[in-house]
This record gives structure tokens, C-alpha cells and sequence, in this order.
């Protein structure tokens, strides 16, 4: 299965180990034939293409992207939803992809990193992220571009953050409401103040 | 993570059935939480039933000037509704005041209510927890274990743990109505005061909820005014749970209602201590916290909850 690709990641392991190690619990009398794990059929679009895939259930979005279609632009940092790194888009949405099983996502749109631009054309926000040295070792910087995008449309959409004041009135551009809203975005080395300077830059543009 | 079967659910009358039909048979939403405790093998589910194509996902308007709130809608479009924002403010302010923004975009208004405590003893295996493994004991009451995050009141001998949510403390300032269906059809409306439980002997239960019940929609009354603000403290500037959290609602008389997080397994509200919001944040918190039985670690919070009210009473 596709986890037991990180052999050095304890956790992985255990995903990995589970179904020869364990007990089928769906056999009662424990006989000693293991049952295959349960699989699913899913088809959802990424970046715009139909892909169809056969997954073990277990399998969430974020190795369905990385290791049955081989877009490894989404990374992997904690797997539970602390760090940010696999944050990628479902249907318009930023979200966690390693805390959605991909054979939940059945018909849904997604977006990757790799769909948002290329090295010879960079979504504004990647070409911002160089300009402002928005990274030093990089692998948080999909991640935080994928929600970087989504916090300038979600305050245009007039969603409210913590940072927010008069819930009843336009939600204006500040520092602050760009800092609550990335804090689902974790950088280990510490380029915040430039990732700040790079979203204000095309949230400025674009207004 | 466990291998597990899965199916997709098209009504919540054929959800709850499904899940009494499977013993140990877990509903799933958003996921945010649930997947989280299946890839550390604290919950082990043998089968899924997802539940996001039930069509609970709307907001409509009772008659009685309230707001029902589908069990699928989610944290971002539950702070996000205009009606929300202007009738009961202090919902919105409390569910931006949890999570991320990627996991409120994902995370939905039952599993909210649902999610397990964060308690590190219920999260590290090798330790014991009442909760995990009935029974066990309790490794948060040990000497030595770190219990500056847990709970003050309301808790047990068997188990400290706090519930995690802000939407619940809202929701229980407001008098929220979780209503739910049984297996067999049958369908309960449940005040969220009593929707979550105490430990007592047996805090492997977190709600009152009954095998295979799944919750279909949390009501509001009509709104009750005043001034609504949520006020949450916690040791990062944004993305961590509380150490307590207050909801309070003013009027302008001086009377009016508050509500605790952080601090019991559950949405900390009591009527007498309602009664003494005019007496100031002493007068209320010598009521709301009476019986208070914290840890040496975990004693501050009886002065920060006091300092905290005060600090929203002082905004007028």
C-alpha cells in the first residue's frame, strides 16, 4: 500500500503493518486466511483532468495524490492536520488533505499546486513568494501558496476570521487578518515576514 | 490505521440504520477529527458510513424566529451566514476562534460536537486512559503528568479531560437543541446542556447519544440580543485550544448569560451564576466554579476565567 513508502516515519509504519499484524475483526471466528483490505473505486478531477482510481479505503487524499498519481508538489509534513504542508483546494475550498480519505472525494475538483502555474508561468502568488523570499527550504511553500490564494478569496468572499472586527461590515486587508488566517500554515524555517509581504503584494494587486 | 469497510449513506434515517447494523460502525463527515484518531489506532472503526451525501448541509429558518442548522454545514459557512452573524454573533465568534482555516472549511457542525478531547493521555497510547480503554485508569491524575491543559470541574476521579470545542460553548450560551434519529426512525431533541456528559465512572461516553443515533441538526432559539462576544485564551495567538474560553451575553440591564470552555467536559453554564452577572466576574465565577477541583497545575485557570469575564465586562 501506498504509506509503506515511508519507512522511516514510525506512524506510516504502523498504517502500514496494521493489516498483517492485526486480527481481521470483520472475521469472527479469527480464522487464520487474512481478508484483502476493503478497496474502492474513486474519479474526481485534479487540476482539471479525470483521473479514476482503485484505493485501499484507508488511503487519504494527500497519498492518493503523491503515490497512485504521482504529484508530489502536495507534501507531506505532520499527516494530522498541525502543519498545513498538504493543504491543497476541493472544489474552490483550501483544506488538509491528509485528513480526507480520497475515496470521499468522489466527483469532486480538485487543485494541486501543480495546476496552478509552471516554471515559465508562475500564478501571481508563486512569482510573489520568489520576489519576497517567501521560503528558505521550500517544503511548506505549496502549502502555504495554496492557502495563501484562498485567504485573499475567502476575505473577498467576506468570510470572517478572528481577526475580524465589525462582523457586519466589508472585512478589509490587514496584517493581522492575513497572519490568523495562514496560522494553519506552519514554516519550520521561519519566513513568515516574507510570506506576509508576498500575500499582501497580490492581495494589493488585485484589488 | 485499521482496515475498514465503507459505504455511502443517501438519508440519515438509513445512516442510523446502517450503523446499528455494524457493530463498531463509525459516522463520517468532515473527518478532521475522526482520521486523525484512526492513523493513531485510538479510534478503530471497522466500518465507515459517510454521511455527507444525507442533504443536511442547509440553514433554514424555524418558525419561531430560530435558525436550524443542518448537522453537515460546515464551521466556515456556520461564521460566514449573514443571519448568523447578525442574530447570534457570538456563534460566529466562537467557531473562528477554533481550528484552521483549511479544517473549519472541512469540519461540520455535528463533528464539531462530537469531536474527543485533546487530553495527551488520551492521545498517547502507551499510557492509560479511562476514556481510551475503560478501565485503565488515568494517567492525567498521576503524579508528575502534565494537566495544566485539563479540566477544573465537573470532572472525575477516572478522568480530567475537557471537551475541546468553542462552537459548543456558543451553542450552549445560546440554548441550543441538538436534534437526532435513532435506528428504529425515532427522533430526540436534546438541550445541549445535557447532550454532553460528565465522566462519572464511565467517561468512555462523551454524549448521551445512543448506539447508531446520528444527529441531524442543531436549532437556535430567536435571537435573545444583547451584546455576544467570545473570549478565548490560549497559549498561541491563533490555532490552539483553549485554557479557557468565555461566552458572554450582555443586555444592556446588566443581567445576562455566560458560558465556559477549557475548563469541563463540557460547555460550563450554570443558572445561579447567570443570576450574579450584575455582581461582577467575582460574584459570577465564586458560583460557576464552586467545586472546582484542580490539579496544582491547572489552578490558574480558576483566576484566569475570573480575569477573562472581567476583561469582556470591562468593554462594556
Amino acid at each position: 500500500m501506498s504509506t509503506s513508502m515511508h519507512p522511516d516515519i514510525r506512524r506510516h509504519t504502523r498504517t502500514a503493518a496494521a493489516p498483517q499484524g492485526a486480527p481481521d475483526p470483520r472475521r469472527a471466528g479469527g480464522t487464520a486466511v487474512q481478508a484483502a483490505p476493503p478497496k474502492t473505486a474513486v474519479t474526481f478531477t485534479v487540476n482539471g483532468t479525470p483521473r479514476t482510481l482503485t484505493v485501499d479505503n484507508r488511503t487519504t487524499l494527500l497519498d492518493a495524490l503523491r503515490e497512485h498519481l504521482h504529484l508530489t508538489g502536495t507534501k507531506k509534513g505532520c499527516d494530522h492536520g498541525q502543519c498545513g504542508a498538504c493543504t491543497c483546494s476541493v472544489n474552490g475550498a483550501r483544506i488538509n488533505a491528509c485528513l480526507s480519505l480520497a475515496v470521499m472525494h468522489d466527483g469532486d475538483a480538485i487543485e494541486t499546486i501543480e495546476g496552478i502555474g509552471t516554471p515559465d508561468a508562475l500564478d501571481p502568488m508563486q512569482a510573489a513568494f520568489v520576489k519576497h523570499d517567501g521560503f528558505q527550504c521550500g517544503y511548506c511553500t505549496p502549502g502555504q501558496i495554496q492557502s495563501a490564494r484562498a485567504v485573499i478569496d475567502e476575505i473577498r468572499a467576506g468570510i470572517p476570521s478572528h481577526a475580524t472586527g465589525d462582523l457586519t461590515a466589508a472585512i478589509e486587508i490587514t496584517d493581522a487578518e492575513i497572519r490568523e488566517r495562514m496560522s494553519g500554515n506552519i514554516c519550520r524555517c521561519g519566513a513568515y515576514a516574507n510570506i506576509l509581504a508576498a500575500i499582501t503584494e497580490v492581495a494589493e494587486d488585485r484589488a | 490505521m485499521r482496515a475498514f469497510s465503507y459505504e455511502k449513506a443517501t438519508s440519515a434515517e438509513a445512516a442510523a440504520r446502517a450503523a446499528a447494523a455494524h457493530d463498531g460502525a463509525r459516522f463520517i463527515a468532515g473527518g478532521t477529527n475522526l482520521l486523525d484518531l484512526m492513523k493513531l489506532e485510538i479510534e478503530t472503526p471497522v466500518h465507515l458510513i459517510d454521511v455527507n451525501g444525507t442533504g443536511l448541509d442547509q440553514i433554514t429558518e424555524t418558525a419561531d424566529g430560530g435558525l436550524r442548522i443542518g448537522a453537515l454545514v460546515r464551521n466556515t459557512a456556520l461564521a460566514a451566514d449573514p443571519r448568523v452573524r447578525a442574530g447570534w454573533p457570538v456563534l460566529t465568534r466562537a467557531l473562528v476562534a477554533g481550528a484552521s482555516g483549511q479544517l473549519r472549511n472541512k469540519a461540520t457542525t455535528a463533528g464539531n460536537l462530537l469531536q474527543r478531547t485533546r487530553c495527551p493521555y488520551f492521545y498517547d497510547t502507551a499510557q492509560p486512559c479511562n476514556k481510551r480503554s475503560p478501565g485503565a485508569g488515568c494517567a492525567a491524575q498521576s503524579a508528575g503528568a502534565f494537566s495544566r491543559q485539563l479540566g477544573i470541574i465537573g470532572i472525575s476521579d477516572a478522568c480530567i479531560a475537557t471537551h475541546p470545542s468553542d462552537m459548543a460553548v456558543a451553542m450552549r450560551v445560546l440554548d441550543a437543541v441538538v436534534e437526532t434519529v435513532t435506528p428504529e426512525g425515532e427522533t430526540r431533541a436534546i438541550p445541549i446542556a445535557d447532550f454532553h456528559r460528565l465522566p462519572g465512572d464511565t467517561p468512555e461516553q462523551d454524549s448521551v447519544l445512543r448506539p447508531g443515533e446520528m444527529i441531524t441538526a442543531v436549532t437556535l432559539p430567536a435571537p435573545v440580543g444583547g451584546a455576544q462576544a467570545y473570549h478565548k485564551v490560549r497559549d498561541r495567538a491563533s490555532y490552539a485550544f483553549a485554557l479557557v474560553s468565555v461566552a458572554l451575553i450582555r443586555q444592556p440591564d446588566g443581567t445576562g448569560r455566560v458560558a465556559l470552555g477549557g475548563v469541563a467536559p463540557k460547555p460550563w453554564r450554570r443558572a445561579e451564576a447567570d443570576a450574579e452577572l450584575p455582581n461582577g466576574a467575582a460574584a459570577v465565577m465564586a458560583r460557576l466554579l464552586d467545586g472546582a477541583r484542580p490539579t496544582d497545575e491547572n489552578a490558574f485557570k480558576i483566576t484566569l476565567a475570573e480575569r477573562a469575564l472581567a476583561a469582556l465586562l470591562a468593554e462594556g
